[in-house]
């Protein structure tokens, strides 16, 4: 690998910064902005009594349910337990689809055979498949964290699939002029050519991990914040249940904002 | 015909200058045989031929411009030639071999640079490296090539970073990485700029004075294949004839390289082949 010096600017049109917006804490500042005043006119609603607290609780009481959970100990459990399944499920799934997804867009046999029964199985709303998982495998764990693989398959997967179809095909042809072919292809051309989709498949496979975690928690679990949200609603909670979706929330866009980072620096490095 | 791989003398002077530290490790440069070679692609209304019988041998460390109107089927032949199409009828040969799938024995630049934008220069050019070359002579042949089209300072560029020019002279220093017995240019110096243009058709010279490999040269610049090729095969329509481009003409080049451009002979075979081109030669 060369270590030449890169000293010409990008030709790439560079996104102008100008005043705020330019820096990323600056951006990051302005983002705030608005779910700042979403609170405060939270605050001021509660404050002047307009609705009752089991309809809509204060802020402040939503902060005061979310310390004495933590204090007594469950909030961390629910926190651990939700992350656990999603990274798992996450990980089950992404593998499975970089895996399928890589033989049905390489191999037209396997496509012809294959993508009509993707296609059905993706057509499956999520919700649909609970009873059936609770049926095999209980409710316990592994029904849980098949959902959520099945959630985080199918964006890996299409991505993956449908960038291999469309590699430019005079890029293949000159790795093929050039003597590569099979695997050696792959790695040379393919691969690198669909890793920018790869990341953002990964980021929505993500996503749908947490959509398809609330999902599977909601109808069968002791634990998790999906239960907290089932629990809170049957006990009129509605501090916890709003600290509930909060975190669900902050901590969706957390690591949203961690791949992001990821797919910034994979697409700037492979396209 | 022309004598083979004539060495001009300025040529030969630049290649010890520059090729110094070459080995001449060429593989022997292999003829091209064209039997009869067609092609016809499937359309809608039935089958259209653009090539119809051209039979013609390009001798062994022979330089052969393809010269023809834009859309008349050089690139066609080319990729025939290179087993990247195998549709084509009749029969190529290498070296006396009929031509394989993507065969070996050639190396292609393609009319666009077709670089892999995530490879730096210097990795796009390691592409064309043959199979199984040794890492430090890989590198080396790399950064002589680089060197040699203008571009080591470049090296680390990705192409997005750089010109078209530049992509394309990188593409070309891909091709000669190859070190193949046969040569496959497909309007290698459409993209640049009249001087570097020249630079790089000395360079091109320099190179096969040094491997004599075999090049198959398509451009549509009647005076870079009157500076470059020994032979001249215009490509284009008979008219009233059948449909499909052939060889209209075969011209041999007088003189030695580096030609004199104002010379009377090259002045005649100039109108000529403006003329087969359907270019009124007096009215430029
Ligand atoms: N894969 C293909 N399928 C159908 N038609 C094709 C295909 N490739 C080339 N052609 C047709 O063959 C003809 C010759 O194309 P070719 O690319 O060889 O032209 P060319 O002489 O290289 O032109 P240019 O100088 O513009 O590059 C064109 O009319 C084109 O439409
Ligand atoms: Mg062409």
């Amino acid at each position: 690998m060369s270590t030449a010096e890169r000293t010409v600017t990008p030709r790439l049109p560079a996104r102008r910064a100008r005043g705020i917006l330019g820096t990323g804490a600056g951006r990051a500042a302005v983002g705030l902005l608005v779910p700042l005043l979403l609170v405060a006119l939270w605050w001021a609603v509660t404050e002047a009594g307009v609705f009752s607290p089991v309809q809509l609780p204060s802020p402040a009481s939503v902060v005061q349910a979310g310390v004495q959970l933590a204090v007594d100990g469950p909030l961390w459990h629910h926190i651990a337990i939700s992350v656990q399944r999603v990274l798992i499920g996450f990980a089950i799934g992404g593998v499975l689809g970089l895996l399928v997804g890589s033989v049905l867009g390489l191999s037209r046999w396997a496509d012809a055979l294959l993508s009509p029964l993707t296609g059905a199985i993706r057509a499956v709303p999520s919700l649909a498949w609970v009873p059936l998982l609770i049926l095999w495998m209980g409710i316990g764990e592994d029904s849980k964290i098949t959902l959520i693989a099945i959630g985080a398959f199918f964006p890996i997967f299409t991505n993956v699939y449908s960038a291999l179809k469309h590699v430019d095909p005079h890029l293949v042809e000159a790795g093929r002029a050039f003597g590569y072919h099979g695997l050696r292809l792959l790695r040379t051309v393919q691969l690198p050519a669909v890793i920018p989709s790869v990341f953002s498949g990964l980021r929505l496979a993500l996503a749908q991990a947490w959509l398809f975690l609330v999902a599977a928690e909601l109808i069968a679990s002791s634990m998790g914040l999906g239960f907290l949200l089932t629990d809170s609603q049957n006990n009129g909670r509605t501090d916890r249940l709003i600290l509930a979706i909060v975190l669900l929330a902050v901590i969706g866009k957390v690591t949203d904002a961690v791949l992001g980072l990821v797919e910034r620096w994979a697409v700037r490095r492979w396209s | 015909m022309t004598a083979l791989a004539e060495l001009s003398p300025a040529a030969r002077a630049a290649a010890s200058v520059r090729g110094a530290a070459t080995t001449s490790d060429a593989p022997e440069s292999l003829a091209v045989e064209f039997h009869d070679v067609g092609r016809a692609f499937p359309t809608a209304d039935g089958p259209r031929t653009v090539l119809r019988d051209i039979t013609l041998t390009v001798e062994p460390g022979e330089v052969l411009a393809i010269l023809g109107a834009s859309g008349c089927g050089k690139s066609t032949l080319l990729r025939a030639a290179g087993g990247l199409d195998t549709g084509n009828s009749g029969e190529i040969l290498i070296g006396g071999e009929p031509v394989t799938t993507y065969d070996p024995r050639t190396a292609v630049g393609f009319q666009e640079p077709r670089l892999m934008p995530w490879r730096t220069l210097h990795q796009n050019v390691a592409l064309g490296l043959p199979h199984g070359t040794g890492r430090t002579e890989g590198r080396e042949r790399v950064d002589r090539l680089l060197e040699l089209v203008g571009l080591d300072a470049h090296a680390g560029h990705r192409p997005r970073e750089v010109s078209g020019g530049m992509a394309q002279r990188t593409s070309l220093a891909r091709a000669l990485a190859r070190r193949p017995g046969v040569l496959l240019l497909d309007e290698p110096f459409g993209a640049l700029d009249a001087l570097t243009r020249l630079k790089m058709q000395d360079l091109l010279l320099d190179i096969h004075a040094r491997t004599a490999t075999t090049i198959l040269l398509v451009t549509h610049d009647v005076d870079e294949a009157l500076q470059l090729a020994d032979r001249i095969l215009l490509l284009g329509k008979d008219p009233g004839a059948d449909p499909g481009a052939t060889a209209r003409k075969v011209l041999t080049v007088p003189g030695e390289r580096p030609r004199p451009r104002g010379s009377a002979e090259l002045a005649a075979l100039r109108s000529e082949l403006l003329d087969g081109l359907g270019v009124d030669a007096h009215r430029r």
